[in-house]
C-alpha cells in the first residue's frame, strides 16, 4: 500500500483535489518502505521495517492558507484532511507574502530508483550485518553499525494543474569499530541509490584498519594546523554553508553574506579560486529530487564558482520582491514543516576536485592532521558562520607525506568560509552523505582544545 | 490570556478541528492490540508489545506582523515489537485493521528470527508485572488543542510587536504543541492508555547595524514543557526578578519579548569578551543544557555499554567507575536525580513505552556516580532487576529504545539567591539562556554559548558581554561547582528535540536546577572575520 505507482499516486491526488472548495489547493503525497538493521557489541540490537504513506494538503482562500497532514486514506479521511486544511485557512489571517501555487511544470525524472535496492529484505540486511560483524569478532574488535534502506515515491498535484511523480531508492551503511579495551576507534561510511554498490565487508575493513592503527594516541598542542579532511569529515560543514545561503537573510542584514552598508556579498570572492560548488539533481552519482517543497523544478545551480559567491536561494516571494525575472532558485535546505514521508534527505551538493586519491594528497603534506570524521557540529556565530565540533574515530598526525601516529581528538572552532579560503589541494570527489565531496588539504584549520574521547 | 484581547481579530474565533483531539475508546484499541499479542504468541514469540498511537502536532509560525503558516499534522498507526528465538524484531503498520496488524506481527517475528543468527546471547528482559487496564493524562488546565487559533495568533502578533517596538529589527515566533495519544499493550498483561501533552512557545529577536553589517540575536527564555496552554498564563508566581526577568512554571511571553527587543540592541554594542579563566554563574535557563549533555547523556546505560557507539557515541562514565562506588563525578554539592514523575516536565508520563511505571532515582549522590538510566533488556547487565521507565519511541513507526528521563541538579540546602551568589564573585560571567552547544562522543570535552552574558567584577554586574563561549571537561567542570542557589530559584529547562539513535529519533526531556557557580572555567572569544 505504501509504495504507490505513478497512476495510483496521481489518481489519489486527483481525488483529494476533487474535494477542494478553496480558491486553490495543493497536495503532496509520499511514502514507501524503510528497513534497517542496527548492530552493536558485535550483535544485532534492533532491526525492523516500516511502511508509511503521508498526505499533506494546503488550502488557500485569497492570501489565507492552512496545512494539514494525515496518514489515513479511505475516502472519508481524504475529504476530512481537505476540510481541515480549509478550516485552518479560514482561521488564518491574510499573509501579505502569500504567493499563489505554481501551474504545470516539467519534471524530468532523476535516475534515482534502483530495483535491486527496492528488493532489500531482512535476509539481505542480516547478511550485510554479518559481513561487518564477523571480521571484527575474529580480530578481537567490537563493531557497532547501521544499515538502512528505503524505496519511496513522492507526488505533487494542485488545482492549477501542477502534477509530478518521482521514485527514489537509497541505502546507507556506517560502522564504528572499537578495540575491545576501548582505546582505539575507526569509522567508515557510504551511501548509494543502488544496493549492489554497497560492500559492508570492504567498508568494515577500512574502519578496522583505522581502529588497529589508532591505539596509544598522542596528545599534540591545539592550534592552527594543516588538515587533510576525508569527504565524510568535511561534508556536513560545507552542507551547513550551502543551506545557509539565503538571499532574504543576506538582504535583511542577518547573514554571513550580508554586506556592511546593506545588500549581499553575491559576486564577492570569499574563497580560494579552486572552490566550485554546485547542485544538480540529474548528476548520475547523486541523483536528487525533481522539485523543491513548493513545486519549483530543481535544476543545476552554481553556488560558489572560482571562489566567488554566485547564487543565493530565494523564496518565490522574495524573488518577486527583488524583481527577479524568474521564480528564483530554491534552497538546498528543506522546510521541515513540509517534509513528509520517506523523502526526507537533504538534496546534495557537488564540489569539484582534482584527480588525486586521499593517499596521494597525504604524500604532499609536510606536517598536518588527517581527519576521518567530524562530530557534533553546531553553529556558534551566524555572523561569520563559525561552527564548533570535534574530530572522532581516527585522527592521525602526518609528517613528510606519511601518516606517522594517531593523535588525540580535537575540538575545532572554524567557519567553512575561512576553511575554503585556505585550500591547498583537492582530490577526487566521492559520494558522502548524499553529496560529492573531494578529500581536501587545508591550511590553518583552528583546533581550540583537546578531547580525551576515543 | 490577556494578550488575545489586545488585538481585534479579523477572522473567526472557532477552534480548528483536529477531529481526533479526544483519544478514541481504549476498548477498540485493546481488541486490535490483542490481535498482535495473540498472533505473536502463536508464532512462538516469547514477548510482544504493541503501541497504537495517534500523534498530533500544531505549529503557528509567524514573523513580524505576519502569520507564515498554520500547520496541523496527524499520524496514526501501530508499532509491534517481539522477541522470538531470543532476538528483537519490529514492524510498523499504518493500516489499523485486524488483518493488517496480524500480518505486521508475523513480519516482526520473521525479522526477529532472521536476526537471531547474529545474536551472541538471547535478549534478557527484566520482569515487569502486568498493570492491567490503566490510564494516565498530563495534568493541565487548558488543553492547547482546544484553544482557538485566533488566540494563539493574537498572542504571537503581540509578542512580535513588543519586540519590534523595544528595538528589534526582526522577530520570528512559533507556538509548537504536541499531543501523543498512546495505547500500549504487552504480553505481560498491561493495557495502558495515555494522553500526553507538551507545549513550546518560542521567539527569536534580531537587531542589525546596517552600517557595519553586524547583527545580534536573542532567543526567548521560555522552556518547552509538559503543560497545557496554561503555561502562557504569565502568572507573577512564575517570575524571578534580576538583571532580566527569568521564568519558572508560568511564562510571560510579551514581557520577555519586550526585554529581548531592548537587549538585542545592547548585545550589538556590548564589549567583546577577553578570553581567560572566569567564575561562571549559570542560570537554570542555561544550565539545563550543560546538565543534559554532560550528565544526562553520559549516564545512559546503552551508551556506556556501546549500543550507541556508531552514532551518539559511548561514555566516559564507564562501569568500572560506577562499580568503584567512589567516582567523583562532581563536587559534594552535586546531587543529580532522574525523575519521570516531575510535574510540568517533558519526561513526565505514567508508564514508559515498555510498560514500566514512572519513577524517581539518584544518578549522582553527593558528587559520586551511583546509577544509570536503563531499559528492561539492560538491567541484568549491571545486576539490577527492573527497567527504569526510560523506554520511548517518538512515533508508532519507530522502535522504542532507551531515552533520557528528566535529569536534574538538586537545589542547594542553604538559603542562597543569585544576587547573593554574584556578590561573592570577583571575576566572572553570568550566563542566561542556552545557545551554542557541542560535546565529544564520550562526553568529556564540551563548549557552550548562551543568550545573555553579563560581566561580573568584584561582586557587581559590570555590563553586557558578547562573543562568549566556555570550554571544559565534564568531570573538572562539575568538581568546580562551588555553590548552588536554594530551591526558591529552581526552574526547569529542556529540549523538544533531543536526537539519538539510528534511524534518528527525537525525545522531549526537561532538566531542572537552581543557579549554580563554577570556579575558574575557560572562556573563549568566538568573534571572527570573513
Amino acid at each position: 500500500m505504501a509504495f504507490l505507482s505513478e497512476s495510483e499516486a496521481t489518481g489519489l491526488l486527483k481525488k483529494v483535489l476533487s474535494f477542494s472548495k478553496a480558491d486553490e489547493c495543493e497536495a503532496n503525497l509520499s511514502g514507501g518502505r524503510e528497513g534497517n538493521l542496527r548492530f552493536a557489541r558485535n550483535a544485532v540490537s534492533t532491526s525492523g521495517e516500516s511502511d508509511t504513506l503521508t498526505l499533506q494538503v494546503q488550502s488557500s482562500y485569497g492570501k489565507r492558507t492552512g496545512i494539514t497532514t494525515l496518514n489515513e486514506f479511505d475516502d472519508a479521511s481524504l475529504e476530512k484532511v481537505v476540510r481541515r486544511s480549509e478550516e485552518l485557512a479560514k482561521l488564518a489571517p491574510e499573509n501579505p507574502e502569500y504567493v499563489e501555487f505554481l501551474g504545470p511544470q516539467a519534471y524530468p525524472k532523476p535516475a534515482a530508483f534502483i530495483e535491486s535496492t527496492a528488493r532489500v529484505d531482512p535476509a539481505y540486511r542480516a547478511a550485510a550485518g554479518l559481513a561487518s560483524i564477523d571480521p571484527c569478532k575474529k580480530q578481537g574488535f567490537v563493531a557497532a553499525g547501521f544499515q538502512s534502506d528505503y524505496a519511496g515515491f513522492a507526488a505533487i498535484a494542485n488545482t492549477r494543474g501542477l502534477l509530478g511523480y518521482q521514485q527514489e531508492t537509497g541505502i546507507d551503511f556506517s560502522v564504528t569499530v572499537r578495540s575491545g579495551d576501548g582505546t582505539s576507534s575507526g569509522y567508515s561510511v557510504a551511501d548509494f541509490n543502488d544496493s549492489t554498490k554497497l560492500d559492508t565487508g570492504a567498508l568494515t575493513h577500512v574502519a578496522l584498519q583505522k581502529a588497529a592503527t589508532s591505539r596509544d594516541a598522542r596528545a599534540i598542542e591545539p592550534g592552527k594546523y594543516t588538515v587533510i579532511l576525508e569527504p565524510a569529515a568535511s561534508v556536513d560543514l560545507i552542507s551547513h554553508m550551502i543551506t545557509s545561503m539565503d538571499a532574504r537573510l543576506a538582504d535583511e542584514g542577518r547573514s554571513f553574506l550580508s554586506k556592511a552598508g546593506g545588500g549581499s556579498r553575491v559576486g564577492e570572492k570569499l574563497m580560494d579560486s579552486q572552490v566550485n560548488i554546485y547542485s544538480d539533481p540529474y548528476n548520475p552519482e547523486i541523483p536528487g529530487e525533481a522539485w523543491a517543497d513548493d513545486g519549483r523544478p530543481r535544476k543545476r545551480v552554481d553556488w560558489i564558482k572560482g571562489g566567488v559567491v554566485s547564487n543565493l536561494s530565494y523564496s518565490r516571494y522574495w524573488a518577486r520582491k527583488k524583481g527577479l525575472a524568474d521564480e528564483g532558485t530554491p534552497g538546498l535546505g528543506r522546510n521541515r514543516n513540509h517534509s513528509v514521508g520517506v523523502f526526507e534527505g537533504q538534496p546534495g551538493f557537488i564540489m569539484d576536485g582534482g584527480t588525486a586519491s586521499l593517499e596521494e594528497l597525504i604524500k604532499g603534506v609536510k606536517r598536518g592532521v588527517l581527519v576521518t570524521r567530524m562530530w557534533y557540529i553546531r553553529p556558534v556565530d551566524p555572523q561569520t558562520l563559525l561552527f564548533t565540533g570535534l574530530t572522532r574515530d581516527g585522527t592521525f598526525y602526518v609528517e613528510d607525506g606519511v601518516v606517522k601516529y594517531p593523535i588525540k581528538n580535537f575540538r575545532f572552532n572554524e567557519s567553512p568560509v575561512i576553511m575554503l579560503n585556505n585550500v591547498e589541494a583537492l582530490g577526487r570527489p566521492q559520494r558522502a552523505n548524499g553529496s560529492l565531496v573531494p578529500p581536501m588539504v587545508l591550511r590553518d584549520f583552528t583546533f581550540s582544545s583537546l578531547s580525551d574521547a576515543v | 490570556m490577556g494578550a488575545g484581547a489586545l488585538v481585534a481579530p479579523k477572522w473567526s474565533w472557532a477552534v480548528p478541528s483536529f477531529a481526533d483531539i479526544t483519544p478514541g475508546p481504549a476498548s477498540v484499541k485493546k481488541k486490535l492490540a490483542d490481535v498482535a499479542l495473540n498472533t505473536a504468541t502463536s508464532l512462538g514469540a516469547t514477548y510482544c508489545d504493541v503501541r497504537i498511537g495517534r500523534y498530533l502536532n500544531q505549529y503557528v509560525i509567524t514573523r513580524e506582523d505576519k502569520v507564515e503558516n498554520l500547520v496541523n499534522t496527524e499520524s496514526y498507526g501501530a508499532g509491534i515489537r517481539v522477541i522470538a528465538d531470543g532476538a528483537w524484531g519490529f514492524m510498523a503498520v499504518d493500516q489499523l485493521t485486524p488483518d493488517a496488524v496480524a500480518k505486521a506481527t508475523k513480519e516482526a517475528v520473521r525479522i526477529a528470527k532472521a536476526n537471531a543468527a547474529l545474536q551472541s546471547e538471547p535478549v534478557i528482559l527484566a520482569p515487569q508485572k502486568g498493570v492491567g487496564e490503566v490510564s494516565w493524562k498530563t495534568p493541565l488546565t487548558k488543553n492547547a488543542f482546544e484553544v482557538p487559533i485566533a488566540d494563539k495568533v493574537a498572542l504571537l502578533m503581540d509578542v512580535n510587536k513588543s519586540a519590534l517596538k523595544a528595538g528589534a529589527n526582526f522577530v520570528n515566533s512559533l507556538l509548537f504543541q504536541v499531543n501523543e495519544q498512546k495505547y500500549f499493550a504487552s504480553t505481560d498483561g498491561s493495557y495502558i492508555d495515555q494522553d500526553v501533552h507538551r507545549i513550546w512557545p518560542v521567539f527569536q529577536a534580531t537587531a542589525i547595524d546596517e552600517k557595519t553589517g553586524k547583527f545580534a540575536r536573542r532567543a526567548s527564555l521560555s522552556t518547552p514543557c509538559g503543560r497545557g496552554y496554561d503555561y502562557l498564563d504569565a502568572l507573577p508566581s512564575g517570575k524571578r526578578p534580576g538583571v532580566t526577568t527569568r521564568y519558572t512554571d508560568s511564562y510571560d511571553m510579551i514581557e520577555d519579548a519586550t526585554a529581548a527587543g531592548a537587549q538585542v540592541r545592547e548585545i550589538l554594542a556590548a564589549k567583546s569578551v577577553v578570553p581567560g579563566q572566569y567564575d561562571l554563574v549559570l542560570d537554570p535557563s542555561h544550565l539545563w543544557l550543560t546538565i543534559h549533555e554532560s550528565i544526562g547523556h553520559a549516564t545512559e546505560l546503552d551508551r556506556v555499554l556501546g549500543y550507541e557507539a556508531n552514532y551518539a557515541g559511548t561514555s566516559f562514565a564507564t562501569l568500572d567507575k560506577y562499580r568503584s562506588g567512589n567516582f567523583k563525578y562532581g563536587s559534594p554539592l552535586v546531587n543529580i536525580v532522574a525523575d519521570k514523575l516531575q510535574p510540568g516536565s517533558l519526561g513526565a508520563v505514567g508508564y514508559d513505552d515498555e510498560g514500566v511505571p514512572a519513577k524517581k532515582w539518584d544518578l549522582i549522590k553527593d558528587g559520586i556516580l551511583v546509577n544509570y538510566q536503563k531499559t528492561r533488556d539492560q538491567a541484568h547487565i549491571i545486576g539490577q532487576k527492573e527497567g527504569d521507565g526510560c523506554s520511548y519511541a517518538d512515533n508508532w513507526s519507530n522502535v522504542q529504545f532507551q531515552r533520557m528521563p528528566n535529569v536534574s541538579l538538586q537545589p542547594g540546602k542553604e538559603p542562597l539567591t543569585p544576587a547573593e551568589m554574584i556578590k561573592g564573585v570577583e571575576k566572572g560571567v553570568y550566563i542566561i539562556g542556552n545557545g551554542s552547544f557541542s560535546i565529544d562522543q564520550q562526553r568529556y570535552n564540551f563548549q557552550f554559548g548562551g543568550q545573555l552574558f553579563y560581566e561580573i567584577k568584584n561582586g557587581e554586574i559590570a555590563g553586557m558581554l558578547r562573543d562568549v563561549a566556555y570550554q571544559s571537561n565534564t568531570q573538572e567542570f562539575w568538581n568546580s561547582c562551588v555553590a548552588i542557589c536554594d530551591k526558591s530559584d529552581y526552574a526547569l529547562g529542556g529540549s523538544f528535540f533531543d536526537g539519538k539513535g539510528q534511524p534518528g529519533q527525537v525525545s522531549a526531556v526537561s532538566h531542572g536546577s537552581s543557579t549554580a557557580r563554577f570556579k575558574g572555567v575557560n572562556v573563549i572569544n568566538t568573534a571572527r572575520k570573513i
